[in-house]
């Protein structure tokens, strides 16, 4: 292996890339854009329920109720229905997610100290949200009852919470750094699946091939500049979540700008083995879709938690290199955790590197001999 | 004109389907895509890894921790010795939760005086931090009414809730049918985009325009094809939402076809539009992700739209994604019909001719 050889390949390619303006520009775009929009755009959050009142009661109590649900900043009263007809109305069309229905004694049965019934029904379909919104309403019901019964009643047993890490569970804080693991993993594959396969296309692969180069040359010399834009990423994202986001950086910098690293190589190097694998760009961008981004996306646990998923689906995501590189993120971002603690997952990814460059370096020459 | 745009639509397949593996990645891949991911995106909290730590170690406590195991909520994974060790577990993230049971709970319980218990939640993951904290109340809460605990008088209202469309609030039934949605546009997005930019890039697209096809033709002979694919598509994945994860239909599946053609017009008009900024097909790839991730985003498919500031939510209007979501979950969990759906339909319709449009004057300009 010779110095002076990747430095031609990786000067080539950096050539190559100057040309492409464009596309260099949406590599540095990609992340600044998604981190806005999980920055700005999106929370999990749940408030502003579009809730539909049906107060068969109309009575003081009923109406205090109501101002109850309004008051606690998670309900918006929409619209107020005069018949069940209404309900079933407002919620089909979606204008309402929740329904709340005071019988007509409701008042009556209070006041002579029996129970009185209080009716909800939840639009179910986004499970989520209804669970949500299901634990408020059980509060605020359970609140106001305390309310018109005078006094407080002090439970027996208290329990005491506390939430570590992320004590305002912000749910910016959980998601930036995991998002940060997903852009690099979908950058990466981007940046290099279609290098090779390209070479391939237009035929210029063949005028390499004739040239003194060896395999593992030219492939850590295509490498080179594209982990150099990836690591660029890395920093310009880490950068907005610290100063624009303002998610916590209690670990260490420099830990985190190593394991990226580590975790850059083995994603570049799948863009790599993919290119080499497909020979033709169409074949490796849809391969690289469906190896990298969906399951960056989906089985990293950096949305949904891995221990909810079925069993074999969660034996499957240790395949997954993402998966590592969100749980170190989130552990450097949220836990300031050392090298310690994220020794096992540096070991896999490292790995998964290695043996990803080793597989592209074989497939490389089976198709050159 | 229709032989030409049919010679050229032949052509386009044998393209597509000349390298075989082609074959496998735009009708298997998607079914793949679903079956995985059909069982990833699920929202619904159980399973919560937990520690204990007892110091009490009474017949109370141990009672306690049966519930919260028994409950399918928490999964008492670990019983810790130290606050050191609580905490060790947390830092590495075997457990979300820790409980731990002070002494003299027992004794406090029995003799009707208040007691505490800690819970500490591991909050990186606000959702299950969330969710995980009500369960532990919810339960403690019950625990405390069942031990006959007098100072907790009954409730005076009497609640009763019910869910809609969802009655088991089974995440899956909401996310498989958007997944549907995603994998169709992603495969369509990407195979349209790519098409007409590799033709450019291998200069054979110079071939096509001295033929005597017409812009308009060639622009029908590139996205016939992928409209079919995806129709096909469309088909295999409903198949298997419905068949292997018992996804409900209560609509009129009769209305999917044409929805599913209005929404193509969109997600083809798009990779219509990407193929005409894009020189290279790298570029034609970064554009459409560029596009692709926050559509989705965006679209009301992970995170409800009226959650996002007033500015986003209009920037949601151009997206077809927003709509085909709407109508699929209409169909398939709240059995809407056209009557309920029009205007999400009438939206994607407007908005799919006019990408449509734009698109091939677009297209027309760079050939001519």
């Amino acid at each position: 292996m010779k110095f002076l050889r990747i430095k031609a390949i990786a000067k080539k390619e950096i050539i190559q890339i100057r040309r492409d303006p464009l596309s260099l520009a949406m590599a540095f775009m990609m992340p600044v854009i998604l981190l806005f929009i999980f920055g700005y755009a999106i929370t999990l959050d749940v408030n502003n329920l579009r809730t539909v009142v049906y107060d068969q009661d109309r009575s003081s109590l009923s109406r205090e109720l109501v101002a109850e649900f309004r008051e606690s900043g998670y309900f918006t009263v929409v619209g107020y229905a005069d018949t069940h007809k209404d309900i079933d109305k407002y919620l089909d069309s979606g204008k309402a997610q929740v329904a709340v229905w005071i019988p007509n004694d409701f008042s009556k049965n209070i006041n002579t100290g029996k129970n009185a019934e209080l009716q909800v029904i939840v639009d179910g379909s986004d499970s989520n949200t209804a669970t949500i919104a299901l634990g408020y309403i059980t509060a605020i019901s359970e609140l106001y009852s305390q309310r018109i019964m005078g006094g407080r009643i002090t439970p027996l047993i208290d329990p005491r919470v506390r939430v570590w890490y992320n004590p305002e569970l912000k749910s910016r804080n959980y998601i930036i750094p995991g998002l940060i693991a997903v852009i690099m993993a979908v950058i990466a594959a981007l940046l290099t699946s279609l290098t090779i396969a390209r070479e391939w296309e237009r035929g210029t692969m063949e005028q390499l091939i004739s040239t003194p180069v060896k395999t593992p040359e030219l492939i850590i010399g295509k490498l080179l500049p594209y982990f150099f834009i990836g690591f660029v990423d890395v920093a310009l994202s880490v950068i907005m979540a610290v100063f624009v986001f303002e998610v916590p950086l209690r670990g260490n910098i420099f830990l985190l700008a190593v394991l990226s690293s580590i975790f850059l190589f083995g994603g570049l190097s799948l863009g790599i083995l993919i290119s080499i694998a497909a020979k033709s760009q169409l074949v490796a961008s849809q391969i690289s879709m469906v190896v990298t981004f969906l399951p960056a996306f989906l089985l990293s646990g950096f949305m949904y938690a891995i221990a909810n998923m079925p069993k074999p689906l969660q034996v499957i995501t240790h395949i997954i290199p993402a998966r590592y590189f969100v749980s170190i993120l989130k552990g450097i971002f949220l836990k300031g955790n050392t090298f310690k603690f994220l020794i096992f997952e540096t070991i896999l990814l490292t790995f998964f590197g290695l043996m990803v460059f080793a597989l592209a370096n074989k497939k490389f020459k089976k198709r050159v001999v | 004109m229709f032989e030409r745009i049919k010679q050229m639509i032949i052509k386009e397949f044998i393209q597509v389907f000349r390298d075989r593996r082609m074959i496998a990645i735009v009708f298997f891949t998607p079914v793949m895509q679903l079956l995985v991911f059909g069982y990833a995106v699920t929202t619904d909290v159980n399973n919560i890894s937990t520690a204990i730590y007892d110091l009490d170690k009474s017949y109370e406590s141990r009672e306690l921790v049966r519930r919260l195991g028994s409950s399918g909520y928490f999964n008492v994974r670990y019983s810790a010795e130290s606050p050191d060790e609580m905490q060790e577990l947390l830092d590495r993230g075997r457990i979300t939760t820790a409980i731990q049971i002070n002494r003299g709970f027992s004794s406090d319980l029995k003799n009707n005086r208040q007691t505490e218990v800690q819970i500490l939640v591991d909050g990186t993951d606000s959702n299950t931090a969330t969710v995980a904290m009500d369960y532990a109340n919810r339960i403690i809460m019950k625990y405390t009414k069942d031990m006959g605990a007098q100072r907790v008088e009954s409730m005076k209202i009497d609640l009763r809730t019910r869910a809609w469309y969802n009655p088991d609030l089974r995440s899956r039934n909401y996310n498989v049918p958007g997944v549907i949605a995603i994998v169709i546009m992603l495969t369509c997005l990407l195979l349209t985009s790519m098409a007409v930019v590799r033709e450019r890039e291998l200069g054979t697209m110079e071939q096509l325009m001295v033929t005597p096809l017409k812009p308009i033709e060639i622009m029908l002979g590139k996205t016939i094809p992928f409209a079919i694919i995806g129709f096909f598509d469309v088909f295999l994945v409903t198949m298997v939402g419905v068949f292997w994860f018992d996804i409900p239909i209560k609509g009129p599946i009769q209305l999917m076809p044409l929805t599913t053609a209005i929404y193509l017009l969109s997600v083809l008009g798009i990779g219509l539009f990407i193929s005409t900024i894009a020189r290279t097909q790298q570029q034609a790839m970064m554009a459409t992700f560029l596009f692709f991730i926050p559509a989705v985003l965006l679209s009301g498919f992970m995170f409800p739209i009226e959650n996002m500031q007033e500015i986003i939510q209009y920037g949601t209007y151009i997206n077809p994604l927003r709509y085909f979501l709407v109508i699929i979950r209409g169909v398939f969990l709240k059995g809407s019909g056209i009557d309920i759906l029009w205007p999400q339909m009438l939206s994607l319709l407007a908005l799919g001719t006019a990408v449509i449009t734009i698109s091939s004057l677009r297209f027309k300009k760079r050939l001519g």
